[in-house]
């Protein structure tokens, strides 16, 4: 799907600007989806679980107002802030596991109330979109001239490979394929489910990183349309909302076609007003095809 | 009939032992004082109806559940298993009915889990997997089952035969098997007790419950019958008779309710050259009252037979006359309107909603009657669903129970009674006395026996060839997807629909009349 996607994207492109994506194209458009690659796989690690983490948008703008806030010109500053903020937005997830895993309510209910509520502490620490992210952080995460985006793409790609080949990863999995089979096993699913949801936290808050160093400048607001955005690109990706199975590689590709849909859309010259129905229908049209296809490919 | 005798000479310390434990859940007092005590190298069966506390015993000696009062034993040492962990600890493992794997994970996944082999930078080697599993599997003599299959894939026996060999591949001390044959074909049952034999002989203790009675005297060197709880003795040799009625509390006077006798009906059912990816050329006729057995090995197109004369799978040729009439059934609604009923023999996963009431399972078919302007009257389901309840006397504290909480015997009452309920006039009864235990056998033989005498067609398939040799009027043995012999009552034996399942004989009438191919 992903190929088919990057095809018709170089089409549209060329009919409209006589030529194909050349490499700043090709940087920015990695550079953009980069926010929702990795939220996209934070949501990809609860939704294996069998669970749904609706708060990312408000730890991704948690992590994007804290950034503007903090992170100043220094070295120090930059990497000190960073840790600190990926670890805070792990503990938000922590939380949420927690809330579900030990008062065993629904991920839905719990993930949509800490939403709010994370949306309310970002926009308390960054109440108007300013702050200033150096260049440096800019240039480090999301260069515009040189494709490290890739290279973090690879990184998240790796990611997945270690979990899936990884205890926890297997835990993680045996809790969504069936709860009580994986308990016979001696599975701790307690520690499994909240790990789970700490990495959603973990990986929102590095793509809350990413769009502020991409928009060099924080706005506690831009994350919240990553919710649907993320299980989009997970859905996208072939895996299953009932959990236990699916693939991560898959859900890279997920976000980039999200996002190559929308870019395609804006180079086709369509009525910005009619972006959003046009976006809807083909992502309608996505996932049937990507539910046809999978069930051709089955499995990885 | 004297129990396997090889247990002779062992050793003779009990291995574990239980000494008067009780357990009850809310009202229900599921044991009451039962004791036991199994030996090394024993193999011990535990026979009782549904209900009898079987189950809740064999979850209690595995740490699945802590007993009320009483104690339990471990090489002479009492224990109180804080969960299976524990009584892993002390090799002792279980199998349960409701298996333990992962669905959409590999056999191989499956087998290894916690015990992946590592590889690079610790991560877990998924090439090894697949040939540690392999090995695994070889070593247990499983040939049939790929370890790169997801299992969801895998039939419900193979799914069995994988959870039972990840679990002696933990090299348990003491196994326990609650109703470890249930799922498994003739072949299986044969490897699995190849498998059971040689723990035995590697001194290790085997505890298994099973209704099958043939079974239990193959293998077991003692049972222990339990009937409402309690525990009424440890045998070493027991006729079945006298276990039956232990079990039920009941003489049983015959084994099997005899046929009634048949008028000159014209047929109800006529089947010609049907025809499909499972069945070839088949044509049949079955008359009202009748009841048709269909015999043969497993896997020989009986479950697509019975599935294509319900709609369920798909036919390219032949043509199905119900009184008379061509009939067009393409899916199971046009069978139900025709009047035919299915019972299959998977009742957890094929025909019964498991977390739905008995009372909702018991008027699913029957929803229009029930209902009025498409919403459903409670009031209106009470009435045929206490009925059907009473009829086939259905265990259960009320209308209200999911039906996954029953016994297995009485959720294959209750799949009946659905049908029965339907008042469907063509029954197909697939296998539905498996995993059933002997006394609620012997009830559903009589219900059958009464359904065809009340006026209905009843096709039957049966993995036991006795039992068809009892109750039906007319048998059919079926071989690699056709009908290769007919055989008529009175007088026919298991031995002969076995033998023409094997060897393609045609034979019609008496058994006098036979005739070699």
């Amino acid at each position: 799907m992903l190929a088919m996607a990057v095809i018709v994207y170089c089409a549209v492109y060329w009919l409209e600007q006589a030529a194909l994506p050349g490499n700043f194209e090709i940087t920015s458009t990695v550079n953009n989806t980069m926010p929702l690659v990795l939220v996209a796989m934070g949501q990809a690690f609860v939704v294996v679980a069998r669970g749904l983490d609706l708060s990312v948008g408000g730890v991704m703008d948690l992590a994007n107002g804290l950034a503007a806030v903090h992170i100043h010109d220094n070295l120090a500053s930059m990497v000190g802030w960073s840790v600190l903020i990926l670890i805070v937005s792990g503990a938000f997830g922590l939380i949420n596991g927690l809330l579900v895993g030990v008062g065993r309510l629904q991920p839905v209910l719990v993930t949509l109330a800490t939403l709010a509520i994370y949306q309310g502490l970002a926009i308390r620490v960054l109440p108007q979109p300013g702050g200033s992210i150096p260049p440096l952080y800019t240039a480090a995460l999301v260069n515009p001239n040189r494709p490290y985006a890739l290279i973090y793409v690879m990184l998240v790609g790796f990611l997945w490979y270690a979990f899936r080949r990884s205890s926890i990863g297997v835990a993680i999995f045996a809790l969504g394929n069936d709860e009580q089979a994986a308990r016979a096993n001696g599975i701790d699913t307690l520690q499994a489910r909240v790990t789970a949801f700490a990495l959603s936290g973990f990986m929102a808050g590095a793509a809350g990183l990413f769009l502020a160093a991409n928009a060099t400048a924080g706005d506690a607001t831009t994350g919240d349309g990553y919710v649907l955005s993320s299980i989009v690109a997970v859905v996208l990706g072939g895996m299953n909302l009932f959990g236990g199975r699916g693939s991560g590689v898959g859900v890279i590709a997920g976000a980039f076609v999200t996002t190559m849909i929308v870019n395609i859309l804006f180079f086709s010259n369509i009525d910005p007003l009619y972006q959003s129905f046009y976006e809807g229908l083909f992502l309608i049209a996505a996932v049937v095809l990507g539910g046809q296809i999978g069930r051709l490919l089955r499995r990885r | 009939m004297t129990l396997a005798p090889e247990a002779e000479g062992r050793a003779l310390a009990p291995t574990i032992e239980a000494d008067r434990v009780s357990r009850a859940f809310g009202g229900v007092q599921a044991l009451d004082g039962a004791s036991f005590s199994a030996m090394k190298g024993e193999v011990h069966a535990l026979v009782g109806e549904n209900g009898a506390g079987k189950s809740t015993f064999i979850k209690l000696l595995g740490g699945r559940l802590k007993p009320d009062s009483g104690e339990i034993r471990v090489e002479s040492r009492p224990v109180n298993f804080s969960g299976p962990d524990a009584a892993h600890a002390l090799g002792v493992w279980t199998v349960f009915q409701e298996l333990t794997l992962l669905p959409w994970m590999t056999v191989a996944e499956n087998l290894l889990i916690k015990r992946e082999p590592r590889g690079r930078f610790g991560l877990i080697d998924r090439r090894r997997i697949v040939e540690q599993a392999e090995s695994i599997l070889a070593g247990f003599g499983v040939r049939t089952v790929d370890p790169r299959a997801l299992v969801d894939d895998l039939s419900l026996a193979k799914r069995q035969m994988v959870e039972i060999v990840r679990i002696i591949a933990q090299k348990p001390a003491t196994i326990l098997l609650d109703e470890p044959t249930s799922s498994l074909g003739d072949s299986e049952v044969d490897w699995l007790f190849g498998l059971i034999r040689q723990l035995r002989a590697g001194n290790n203790c085997v505890i298994f419950t099973s209704h099958r009675w043939s079974e239990i005297t193959h293998i077991a060197d003692r049972i222990t019958i339990f009937r409402n709880g309690r525990e009424l003795g440890t045998f070493n040799e027991i006729d079945e008779r006298r276990a039956v009625s232990l079990m039920t509390g009941q003489r049983v006077e015959a084994h099997y309710p005899k046929p009634r006798p048949l008028g000159e009906v014209p047929p109800k059912l006529e089947v010609r050259g049907l025809t499909g990816p499972g069945v070839s050329e088949v044509s049949l006729m079955l008359r009202a009252r009748e009841i048709l057995g269909v015999g043969g090995l497993a896997g020989q197109g009986h479950r697509e037979l019975f599935f294509s004369l319900f709609g369920a799978e798909p036919t390219t040729r032949g043509e199905i006359i119900v009184d008379g009439k061509r009939t067009r059934i393409k899916n199971p609604r046009d069978a139900a309107r025709a009047g035919i009923a299915l019972v299959p023999e998977d009742r957890k996963t094929e025909g019964l909603l498991l977390p739905l009431s008995v009372g909702a399972n018991l008027t699913l078919a029957i929803l229009r009657r029930i209902s009025r302007f498409g919403v459903l009257l409670p009031a209106y389901e009470r009435r045929p669903a206490l009925g059907m309840v009473d009829a086939l006397k259905i265990r259960t504290p009320d209308l209200g129970n999911p039906v996954g909480k029953l016994s297995g015997g009485n959720q294959q009452k209750v799949l009946l009674g659905r049908w029965l309920l339907h008042d469907s006039r063509i029954l197909l009864l697939y296998d539905v006395t498996r995993g059933v235990d002997i006394a609620t056998k012997h009830e559903i033989y009589e219900l059958i026996v009464r359904l065809a005498d009340e006026g209905r067609a009843v096709l039957l398939y049966s993995s036991d060839a006795e039992e068809l040799a009892h109750l039906c009027h007319r048998v059919l043995v079926m071989r690699e997807r056709r009908i290769v012999a007919e055989l008529e009552a009175p007088g026919i034996t298991a031995e002969e629909i076995v033998s023409a399942a094997v060897r393609e004989i045609k034979v019609v009438g008496n058994r006098g009349g036979r005739a070699a191919a």
